[in-house]
């Protein structure tokens, strides 16, 4: 088994009073591709928050390699996030003035690329991802599954280490989550790239080596494991 | 869906005749293939034959249709095996499940229908896992993919009734054994 990437210990979060976290341990080896499933409410997006540095929890550990992440400021775990992780979420969220090869070559802008350089990497993404069409276009213009496509082309453009996707086909119909999910296993697969998928969805979870159920901001223990170790 | 277990499984609630025994599995498994008379009569015979049940109370010699019958050890024995086994997780065993955890509730209790779902789930989820595999080889066809499909959605939608399922069985053992 590889190495851990990724992991933590006894995440506690919550938001005001309700809890979301309620000791959470988890470890993530580079290149394995993870599903954290539960129902709406379950702590699982909360979870990924925490280990993209997103959020910081009220308390407990996360650890990416040799450094903690739960301790660090947020312009240090901002640096970290656009060049060792991609994120992608439900709604592409690209930015809707920007046409597709401009969305995709941000984070490598902002990590300090040319503008020539970036522009070069964000097409032949699209091309791979099959929507060199999008390049010019805005978001508006694309449909669903094109704006998803484009969305998961800037989580790789930085090629991370690992690609944070939160329910990423809730928003599409099956043959364009398809594409989505078969892309990103695949490209996964190929860079060793470490996939964390949350999901309500079994049939996305199914994309994944390896599932963890949550229930109430903590394991379910109504639920077996399903896969072992990628 | 095995129709000797899910017989022993009614009995465990107590004796009854070949005619209440049917009445009963009707209500229990309103979905079920329907279940002929003579079927039941044919399965409490061999069933007895077996040591599975036992003929019991007053009426043993007016014939089969008067004679109750209960559960032996050895049916008990078979029934926890039953109860203890998934099905095979492919498309269609839908019945064989609903039977299972109505039976487990009617002859154990909650935890045992839920641990039953929760084994299932994992050996359906586990099987989605690889049909899913078969999507995303990099070698693999359209052939392939419509192929995985029927069989995927066919198991979703199991794995979904087994998660309504498990948010009910609570409210399902209070109807049971009301």
């Amino acid at each position: 088994m590889n190495p851990t990437l990724l992991s933590a210990r006894a995440l506690h979060h919550s938001y005001g009073h309700t809890p979301a976290l309620r000791g959470v341990d988890l470890d993530i080896a580079q290149g394995e591709i993870v599903a954290v499933t539960g129902p709406s409410g379950c702590g699982k997006s909360t979870l990924l928050h925490c280990l993209a540095g997103l959020i910081r929890p009220d308390s407990g550990q996360v650890r990416y390699r040799d450094t903690r992440l739960d301790d660090r400021s947020e312009a240090a775990r901002s640096r970290l996030r656009r060049t060792e992780f991609g994120v992608l979420f439900q709604f592409g969220q690209l930015v809707a003035e920007l046409p597709g090869a401009e969305n995709v070559a941000l984070p490598l802008l902002l990590a300090g690329a040319s503008r020539r350089s970036a522009a070069a990497a964000a097409r032949s993404w699209l091309e791979r991802l099959g929507v060199a069409a999008a390049a010019d276009r805005l978001p508006g213009e694309m449909s669903g599954g094109e704006q998803q496509r484009c969305a998961l082309a800037r989580a790789l453009v930085t090629d991370p280490a690992v690609v944070f996707a939160d329910e990423p086909t809730g928003a599409l119909d099956s043959l364009a989550g398809e594409k989505v999910l078969t892309e990103l296993v695949r490209i996964a697969r190929e860079r060793g790239t470490a996939v964390v998928l949350v999901t309500h969805d079994s049939q996305v979870a199914a994309y994944a080596g390896r599932e963890i159920a949550l229930r109430d901001g903590a394991a379910d223990p109504l639920t077996l494991p399903v896969g072992g170790a990628a | 869906m095995s129709t000797p277990h899910v017989l022993l499984g009614l009995l465990s609630a107590g004796p009854l005749h070949g005619y209440d025994l049917k009445r009963a599995h009707d209500q229990r498994l309103p979905r079920a293939r329907p279940l002929a008379y003579g079927q039941v009569y044919a399965t409490l015979a061999r069933l007895a034959r077996d040591g599975l049940v036992t003929a019991t109370g007053t009426d043993r010699a007016a014939g089969p249709d008067r004679t109750a019958y209960a559960v032996s050890d050895a049916g008990r024995a078979a029934l926890d095996a039953w109860l203890g086994e998934i099905e095979p997780p492919a498309p269609h065993v839908a019945s064989a499940m609903l039977a299972k955890v109505v039976i487990a509730l009617l002859a154990a209790d909650t935890a045992r229908a839920r641990d039953y779902l929760a084994r299932q789930r994992a050996a359906h989820a586990a099987r989605l896992r690889d049909l899913t595999a078969v999507k995303t080889a990099p070698d693999a066809t359209l052939g392939d993919l419509v192929a995985a499909d029927h069989a995927i959605l066919h198991l979703d939608a199991d794995l979904r009734w087994m998660q309504n399922t498990a948010g009910r069985v609570a409210d399902l053992h209070t109807e049971v054994h009301r």
